[in-house]
């Protein structure tokens, strides 16, 4: 037995060692809203009955392991059955369950309850993205934008020192006020996802054909950070979430200039680029929407995502190469991006992908193409 | 319960031999050894996959594989460990143990309990090859989670989904064959003399869970088949486009999968149940309360389902029943866990392997109990589902519960198998290995959960990195440790350097099994012993 000894003493050692490499969490953190305190109350409480409950039964266990055994010379007594203990065994965990059970209930009714709130945004969840709408409910603002991993490749394949925020970054962040009662509205463009805020105590799915909701709301500023919890494929570890919360003044000041780049966004559509503006944005375009799946070399994942490179479809008729582009593919994980993204990008994009990696077509697509595609 | 056995039965032991005794099996002794060895096997083959996957999140960044294969191996470890191993090593004890506990011939219906063995290699071998095409790049295995929820199985399931479909198919008339047989012999077989409030508690454990079988695995097939027509058929089921809700899917799969849960510890709770008194030379204490608390957990089963589905946005009235009712699963478990004690307690106690994985079984199982009891309360679940918390519960319940149970029930009849006692220290050593390593393994997947890890994710922010690597490291040390194990098995079989079993093998045993030979002769109680 010194061997396995020897063994664990090691696995000790490892543990004391690792302990001086970054701070660690061992439990729930409270979070930043009612909702999330209130979970964190109620798990501190069970959880607490469950060690205290341990200990008294592993106790007894230990005690009859060490004092009742044969090598000690225990004489095995005789009993088999009391009906008085099984009733009380049965009964006192009833009365445990009650304690439980009242304020469980009385979190869970505070969480389900989202009347009365100030503002609501509507969470579309896409593989393997977020897009938030502001335009629902109460002070409705015509903002509406997708929210993308911005976690490089290289980080991820251990090419580049890996950020604080790693995996857990996004391009464009939830922008929400402080102090205000925000409701959330879930759906989802294709499979099921489930939007999750630890420091909220939110978590919900977004599932295809239904509508879910929840709320959030929290008196600290700060930015929170969270990930996809249901398993949607395979960059189901690449959607990050991350919100914002900014005081009255800042929100103010980020709606005004969200307008903007919406208007600037609707002017860029109208104009006519040259190649090298379709190439460049459609580079950047394609990162963000289609390297997950095509990948960033244009290669695809055999049998699982096509390649781009010399496939018919690139280099082939390009109002097919649109239609695919804007409508998707039904049946298959190709989406519809005429939704997702403006002529501009479109156009980029489609220009991007029929001259980049060697396809080298030539064809430049400008927006107005695109326009008239749809 | 005392037996008396009529010694006039002639036992010429006509084995047939060659590949033909196992390919055309009625006995169900051969048949429950190979259904062992089956699961034995798929034990490493999940194993390895396993490992595959704590290699990957040994730390952040992906290092060995793509986030689309690690889905593959996320879903076939589930699915392997679920149905190859745990299931049908509980049916391999049922077949070994249920005739020679209630004083049977064999199993009542012997060519069907061929034929349900038989389904099994097939059924494995279509979802493994579809991994071993994946690997020579012809096309995706499963990647959907073992749960392999709609539309991403259905409409976004790769090629590969309609074997899956097929595979579970083949898994499920299996299980419930394995399940008919097991009623039909418990009802008709049993030694006269022995009522149903006599049977050892592992063949009244067996009898629930094949009710519990016969209940839900029709559901599974119907599940699979509504998957099969929507992505072939141009049903809409599951398709919320076509009219179909997604959530459906999720209430029928669990609707069998809760059941499918108690299915994989109930037979684990009677083996644990016959080791205990054995070594505490004591006999059980409660057995009718064992038994009603049984019958309780497999009702309740049928009541708890949507808690796996807490964050779908199910109204506010359903998540409260669904709560109730989860919680109240603690009142029977807690039960069966102070009967348990309540047995140990003035006993005699010895501490030979079986009875070590025993005593581990009830803390580490109650520990998986304890975390269950924590998940059921709605507001916290917010925070735990579909986190890391999960993963350390429901290992804790089915690796050092339904697996602890198995190997437990391994040790304590191996003798009775083979006739040869295993190396007692070697069993001593896999035991504490494995349970060090497991709980290296598991137990900081807790505080990862805790600290805001998702499942199913193959790669992770830094925070998470820590316990990560400590869990990995555990895993390769109790994975390796199983080997010790294999070799133990083997070592007894070939019956070198081994002592011989006698036929009580345990001082404390009672039962009509150790009143048989050891090895127990290939066709035994020709005529039925008598219990009185």
């Amino acid at each position: 037995m010194s061997a396995a000894i020897r063994v664990a003493s090691f696995i000790g050692l490892m543990l004391v060692s690792m302990q001086s490499w970054a701070e660690y969490v061992l439990d729930l953190r409270p979070g930043v809203t009612s909702v999330s305190q209130g979970a964190y109350e109620i798990h501190t409480l069970v959880m607490w009955i469950c060690v205290v409950i341990g200990v008294i039964v592993f106790g007894v266990m230990i005690y009859s392991i060490i004092v009742h055994r044969k090598s000690r010379g225990y004489k095995a007594a005789k009993f088999d059955d009391n009906l008085t203990v099984e009733i009380v065994w049965t009964v006192i965990p009833f009365i445990i369950l009650g304690f439980m059970a009242v304020p469980a209930t009385t979190a869970l009714l505070a969480m389900e309850d989202t009347s009365n709130s100030d503002m609501s945004i509507k969470v579309t969840g896409y593989q393997w993205k977020w897009h938030y709408d502001y335009n629902v409910g109460e002070n409705a603002k015509d903002i509406n934008f997708f929210s993308n991993m911005t976690t490089p490749m290289e980080e991820i394949q251990n090419k580049a020192t890996k950020n604080i925020n790693y995996l857990l970054e996004v391009d464009n962040h939830v922008v929400v006020p402080v102090n205000q009662k925000i409701r959330l509205l879930f759906t989802s463009a294709d499979v099921i996802h489930a939007w999750w805020i630890p420091d909220f105590g939110v978590k919900k799915d977004a599932i295809p054909g239904y509508i879910n909701e929840s709320w959030f709301k929290t008196d600290q500023i700060g930015t929170y950070r969270g990930q996809c919890a249901e398993l949607c494929g395979t960059n189901h570890g690449f959607m990050p979430i991350v919100v914002e919360v900014v005081s009255e003044a800042d929100y103010e000041k980020w709606i005004a200039s969200k307008m903007e780049s919406a208007a600037a966004a609707k002017a860029s559509s109208n104009k006519t680029w040259t190649k090298a503006e379709l190439m460049d944005h459609g580079k950047s375009v394609y990162a963000t929407n289609c390297a997950a799946c095509h990948q960033a070399n244009g290669a695809g994942i055999p049998n699982v995502f096509p390649g781009l490179i010399g496939t018919p479809v690139i280099t082939g008729d390009v109002a097919k190469h649109i239609d695919v582009v804007v409508n998707g593919v039904s049946g298959t994980a190709m989406q519809a991006f005429g939704a997702q993204l403006n002529d501009a990008d479109l156009a980029a994009l489609v220009t991007y992908e029929r001259n980049a990696w060697g396809n080298d077509t030539g064809d430049i697509v400008q927006p107005a193409a695109i326009k008239a595609a749809r | 319960m005392s037996a008396v056995i009529e010694e006039h039965h002639d036992d010429h032991d006509h084995k047939p031999t060659g590949i033909g005794r196992w390919l055309f099996s009625t006995n169900h002794k051969d048949i429950g050894t190979m259904y062992l060895w089956f699961s034995f096997t798929m034990l490493f083959i999940g194993g390895a996959l396993a490992l595959v996957i704590r290699a990957e999140l040994f730390e952040p960044g992906l290092q060995f594989v793509e986030p689309e294969f690690f889905n593959q191996l996320t879903t076939l470890h589930g699915l392997i460990m679920v149905f190859g191993v745990i299931m049908p090593a509980f049916v391999g004890l049922a077949n070994w143990m249920v005739p020679l506990m209630i004083g049977a011939p064999d199993m009542a219906l012997p060519r069907m309990n061929n034929w349900s063995f038989w389904l099994l290699p097939g059924a494995f071998g279509i979802l493994i090859a579809s991994l071993i095409m994946s690997i020579m790049g012809m096309g995706s295995a499963p990647n959907f989670g073992w749960t392999f929820y709609a539309p991403l199985s259905t409409t976004y399931g790769p090629d590969s989904t309609d074997y899956f479909i097929f595979s579970v198919h083949m898994m499920g008339i299996s299980s419930i064959m394995g399940a008919i047989n097991i009623i039909a012999t418990i009802i008709n077989m049993r030694a006269p003399g022995m009522t149903y409030m006599k049977m050892p508690i592992f063949v009244w454990t067996w009898f629930i869970t094949a009710y519990l079988l016969i209940a839900v695995m029709p559901i599974l097939a119907g599940v699979v088949t509504m998957m099969l027509t929507d992505r072939n058929f141009g049903t809409s089921f599951f398709d919320a486009a076509g009219g179909g809700d997604p959530v459906l899917f999720q209430h029928i799969f669990w609707f069998f999968g809760h059941p499918e849960v108690y299915i994989m510890i109930l037979p684990a709770f009677g083996i644990i149940s016959q080791i205990v008194p054995t070594f505490s030379r004591k006999k059980i204490f409660g057995y009718s309360s064992m038994v009603y608390a049984t019958s309780s957990i497999a009702f309740l089963s049928f009541i708890v389902w949507a808690h796996h589905m807490f964050t779908t946005g199910m109204p506010v009235a359903t998540e409260l029943f669904f709560m109730y009712a989860t919680m109240l699963i603690a009142v029977p478990t807690g039960v069966k866990v102070f009967n348990w004690v309540s047995t140990m307690w003035q006993g005699s106690l010895t501490f030979e392997t079986p009875m070590l994985f025993a005593i581990a079984f009830i803390f580490l199982f109650t520990i998986g109990g304890f975390s269950g009891l924590m998940l059921s309360i709605v507001p916290a679940d917010f925070q735990y589902h579909d986190t890391y918390f999960v993963v350390a519960h429901f290992h804790y319940v089915l690796v050092t519960g339904a697996l602890y149970g198995i190997f437990a029930g391994v040790y304590y009849w191996l003798p009775k198998w083979t006739g040869n006692m295993y190396d007692e220290s070697l069993g001593k050593w896999h035991f504490w290995v494995s349970t060090i390593s497991v709980n290296i393994l598991f137990f900081p997947m807790h505080f990862v959960g805790l600290a805001g890890m998702p499942r199913r994710i193959p790669d992770y922010n830094m925070q998470f990195a820590e316990f990560n690597q400590i869990a990995s490291i555990g895993a390769f040390i109790f994975g390796f440790s199983q080997l010790i194990l294999l070799y133990n098995v083997i070592k007894t079989i070939r019956g070198k350097n081994t002592e011989k079993a006698t036929d009580q093998v345990w001082e404390g045993a009672e039962g009509l099994e150790w009143t048989l030979p050891s090895p127990a002769p290939f066709h035994s109680f020709t005529t039925p012993p008598t219990v009185k």
